[in-house]
């Protein structure tokens, strides 16, 4: 019971997506699946470093622009409103810095807990159970993450039902698939807590619940899902992929 | 404050004046091939360790170095003058609030101003945030593989970033700008080039490659 992530994640987020989520290019519930997938892996994080590095080397490498007169003593002038910055470690050990982290919000390691990225989302809940689940259709329930973006994006959390199946849908954009819990499968692969599919114009799949127990998942897309079939298109307008 | 400020002021009329004061554990024994160039991401490092306990004449020579990178960022990114200015500043201040949070061990000074700079960026731009994990939110497992960026010091990890950067392909080095400088989805960077969405991913993931090898985990 204590024991939810025996295993590491098998399906990761391409390079050329983790450079648009280390560069900041990515509308925001994109960078939320991508969160929770580095939430659950060493790897990725460990890449995402490199990409940031990059950005670093970048940043060093851009002809510097000249700065208001009064740019640094206006800024001084900001910081004096503020206090000395808050710092338990005077001794100042380098290393040690790090160890000032806040305590970390553990939550019930149940399997059911919120990964931490996906905290400010749902505020007052911390297990996936006691979310607001709305029945969306038969074996389908939804919480919505956040409202549909003016460029077309959307994020939310779909609990499956086993066996269901989604209706056979191609996308216009960019959509990524992150499994919280449970699993499910479609024509590209299984994907088990932690998983992420990345799925775009090219693809063109149908994932279905395929263990005993409920499929959680987060999805975000940066433009409407092309639903094919005619249980698709009825059930577009509820779902708002 | 105004006599301190003054001095700081002076202090921080060259972006990267030589320092004095207590001499950093390499100084002792300089490695000959390193170019006054390369030492200046530990000196940037140093100071941000030092912005951690309220050392303003660091906080100044950093805001010498980074503040205007930070404004040809955001720039670059087609915001207007004044905003570049102003985002600046709130950089440099966001760096002076969160300096404790500062690992040497984990990323260049370099590498974590562009972060806050990133993130600062997408919120005035979008109104929207970037959602990210921070190390002791990791689920369950320590990662007990040797991190890449503890294998090579800041100094040497940049200075075969530059080499890294100077390897790209053109065409690799222009879908990393787009990338980081134009806050376009790959869609829309491949509709620019005029080149199918695959090669922008290909390009991407082959400059990677490149950076991940000057890095020494290659292994990936
Ligand atoms: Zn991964």
């Amino acid at each position: 019971m204590t024991v939810p992530q025996a295993f590491l994640p098998n399906h990761h987020p391409s390079d050329a997506l983790l450079v648009a989520y280390g560069a900041g290019s990515l509308a925001e519930g994109l960078s939320l699946a991508v969160a929770v997938h580095l939430a659950h892996c060493p790897d990725c994080r460990a890449a995402l470093a490199e990409v940031e590095a990059l950005g670093g080397a970048l940043l060093e490498e851009l002809p510097p622009a000249p700065l208001e007169t009064l740019s640094l003593s206006a800024t001084l002038a900001r910081l004096d409103l503020e206090e000395a910055p808050a710092n338990p470690c005077k001794a100042g050990r380098a290393g040690a810095l790090w160890g000032s982290r806040r305590p970390s919000r553990p939550g019930p390691r149940d399997g059911t807990a919120l990964p931490a990225p996906l905290r400010p989302y749902v505020p007052r809940a911390t297990e996936l159970d006691r979310l607001a689940w709305q029945r969306l259709a038969p074996g389908v329930r939804r919480v919505e993450l956040m409202p549909r973006s003016a460029a077309g994006g959307a994020a939310q959390l779909l609990r499956i039902a086993p066996g269901t199946a989604l209706p056979h849908h191609g996308h216009g954009g960019l959509e990524l698939t992150v499994v919280l819990s449970g699993h499910f499968a479609d024509e590209l692969g299984r994907y088990g807590p932690g998983d992420l599919a990345e799925a775009d114009g090219d693809t063109d799949h149908q994932p279905i619940a395929d263990s005993h127990r409920d499929c959680i998942c987060l999805i975000a897309t940066d433009a409407p899902l092309r639903f094919t079939g005619l249980m698709g298109r009825l059930m577009q307008p509820f779902i708002g992929l | 404050m105004i006599a301190p400020l003054a001095s700081l002021l002076s202090h921080a009329t060259g972006p990267d004046q030589t320092r004095t004061g207590p001499a950093r554990p390499f100084a002792a024994q300089p490695s000959p091939a390193r170019s006054p160039d390369d030492a200046l991401a530990a000196r940037l490092s140093d100071d941000l360790v030092a912005v951690a306990s309220g050392d303003r004449a660091a906080f100044a020579r950093l805001f010498g170095h980074f503040a205007p990178r930070v404004k040809a960022y955001m720039l670059k990114l087609g915001m207007p003058a004044q905003r570049a200015e102003d985002l600046a500043q709130d950089t440099m201040l966001s760096v002076w609030r969160k300096a404790s949070l500062y690992d040497p061990a984990k990323a260049e000074a370099a590498t974590w101003v562009f972060t806050i700079a990133r993130n600062l960026r997408i919120d005035a731009l979008r109104r929207e945030r970037h959602p990210e994990v921070s190390d002791d939110e990791l689920l369950e497992h320590e990662d007990d593989r040797p991190r890449a960026d503890e294998l090579l010091d800041g100094d040497r990890r940049a200075r075969r970033l530059r080499g890294a950067l100077a390897e790209l392909t053109p065409e690799q080095a222009e879908v990393v700008q787009l990338s980081f400088f134009a806050d376009l989805a790959h869609p829309a960077i491949a509709e620019r080039l005029d080149v199918p969405l695959g090669t922008v991913k290909s390009r991407l993931r082959l400059a990677m490659v490149k950076i991940r090898k000057a890095l020494g985990d290659d292994d990936r």
